[in-house]
């Protein structure tokens, strides 16, 4: 496989070194960054997150990320949002009310119902839609508190990205895609092989 | 509600660098290199591992962040990490090592403030407290009104001085042993009959296990590791009405652990209320792939997860 170079953004309390070795398993060089020249640069770039909607956004904004971030999804060019990464994209998410997402996706994050077990913490099913290129069919390992549910395009999705599907108390959205930008609510990086296929996909494409 | 599969959790008991098994965390024998333990166990099908520091000695300690970097290496499965977690820096350097979970015990237990530190910091998905129960001393003979009186001061200062010597593989003995004992936990009356031990086993707090459970889940914990003090090595199974004590107590995740020697005794765990079982020595001596655990427990009706990229769900 062509050596691919990765940049994993910094969030500031992810933890990279699952994300890194997860790449550098598929040949990649990973660089981790956190200043927008390197975002706007950047072949592939990942945006992972763990931990608090407002703590992450506050280091996208402090590190001066956004409208780099914005642009390259605006773009079309190929980012991975990991989890709370994905959740950045969207338009806010009510763990932090009044704090704006990138915008990138016409959803809001929600916490899971009452009567499930919260953070849902183990793997899921997650059923891609026939029109997923990238987000296979098969289990993978999720961590999280607050999901997106719904949009308004096709298929209950947001509009204009393909939606993966999967089930905690009702249908959430595991993954979104739009051509080479993916949104990841589990963590491909710990969902082994399930994970190293959903990455070489997207590394190929 | 929606349940997950069951997840199957190996866990290496790491001292200086080497698994070690433990029986009521005494007796510890060398089981080998957790990197290698780790992957195998992934490849057999493992939804998760973890990785627990017994390492008595600062020396030993020094070693476990390049345990975690090789295991991180070696495995694209969730990693939790367990032993000498006292502060927010300790959290923060497993995680960088390759942790993704980190699990605090009697630390936890001297400080409650640790909890919600480590939770603010780095989320609730991040963020797992250990608890070892045994059944009261007081419940055990029939006499559960009066456990209460377990939580005085001074009991659990006089274990810790007397048990010092006798268990030097307390995990997390220093530095935190010096502050007063169990000053930080609630001394709440031992209603369910189970108190948290720390050190070990070392120590018996007195605390309420299921209630500390609670205190922690507030304090923002997404996920309980509950030991069996009582089971721990026995091979006997898991404490089923600890289990099930504490999944009507708290909302967020709970890891069986200690006694399990079947997946019988897994798929008990289950109908308790377990979200994941967690297993060392079933493992370590070969009696049991976790492979072959899964298909058992698949054909006694517990929902597994059996395979990755396109799996059918059992």
């Amino acid at each position: 496989m062509r050596e691919s170079a990765v940049a994993v953004v910094r969030t500031g309390t992810a933890n990279l070194a699952s994300v890194g070795t997860a790449l550098q398993r598929l040949g990649c060089r990973v660089e981790f960054v956190a200043d927008a020249d390197a975002v706007v640069r950047a072949e592939r770039l990942v945006l992972p997150g763990v931990g608090a909607f407002a703590a992450a956004r506050e280091a996208v904004v402090a590190q001066g990320l956004e409208d780099a971030l914005r642009e390259r999804i605006a773009q079309g060019r190929p980012t991975l949002g990991i989890c709370l990464g994905m959740q950045l994209m969207a338009l806010g998410s009510e763990e932090a009310p009044g704090v704006p997402g990138l915008g990138a996706l016409d959803a809001v994050a929600q916490r899971f119902g009452d009567g499930q077990r919260v953070p849902q913490m183990g793997w899921n099913r997650v059923v891609p839609s026939d029109r997923c290129r990238i987000v296979p069919a098969g289990f993978a390992y999720f961590a999280n508190s607050f999901r997106l549910t719904a949009g308004v395009g096709a298929d209950g999705a947001p509009g204009g990205w393909t939606p993966a599907w999967s089930d905690y108390g009702g249908p959430f959205l595991a993954a979104v895609e739009r051509g080479v930008v993916v949104g990841c609510q589990f963590h491909p990086e710990l969902s082994g092989a399930y994970g190293r296929a959903l990455l070489a996909q997207w590394l190929a494409a | 509600m929606t349940a997950l599969p069951l997840r199957i959790v190996p866990c290496l008991d790491v001292r200086d660098g080497r698994v070690v098994k433990g029986v009521s965390f005494q007796g510890l024998r060398d089981q080998g290199d957790p990197a290698a333990l780790a992957a195998a166990y992934e490849e057999q099908g493992a939804d998760e591992v973890v990785v627990l520091d017994v390492s008595a000695t600062p020396e030993g300690r020094a070693t476990r962040l390049d345990v975690v970097r090789a295991v991180r290496a070696a495995l694209s499965v969730p990693l939790t990490v367990g032993g000498g977690v006292g502060r927010v820096e300790d959290a923060s350097l497993l995680l960088e090592a390759g942790a993704d979970k980190v699990a605090a015990n009697t630390a936890a237990v001297r400080r409650s403030g640790l909890l919600s530190e480590l939770a603010a910091r780095f989320g609730a998905q991040c963020v797992v407290v250990a608890i070892d129960a045994a059944r009261s001393a007081t419940a055990a003979l029939g006499s559960s009104a009066t456990a209460a009186t377990s939580a005085t001061s001074a009991a659990p200062a006089t274990s810790a001085t007397s048990a010092a010597s006798a268990a030097p593989a307390g995990s997390a003995a220093s530095p935190a042993s010096t502050a007063s004992p169990a000053s930080a936990a609630p001394a709440s009356p031992a209603s369910s009959g189970y108190e948290v031990v720390v050190r070990s086993g070392a120590e018996r707090t007195g605390i309420d296990a299921v209630a500390w459970a609670v205190q922690a889940a507030a304090a923002g914990v997404g996920e309980v590791l509950l030991t069996s003090f009582d089971r721990d090595g026995t091979k006997r199974g898991y404490d089923l009405e600890l289990l099930r004590q504490m999944r009507a107590a708290v909302s967020v995740p709970i890891v069986a652990s200690g006694g399990a020697d079947s997946p019988e005794h897994m798929a008990q765990a289950a109908r308790a209320g377990a979200d994941a079982a967690l297993a060392a020595s079933i493992f370590h001596e070969g009696k049991w792939t976790v492979a072959g655990v899964k298909e058992a427990l698949r054909e006694m009706g517990v929902t597994v997860r059996l395979d990755g990229v396109g799996g059918e769900a059992p």
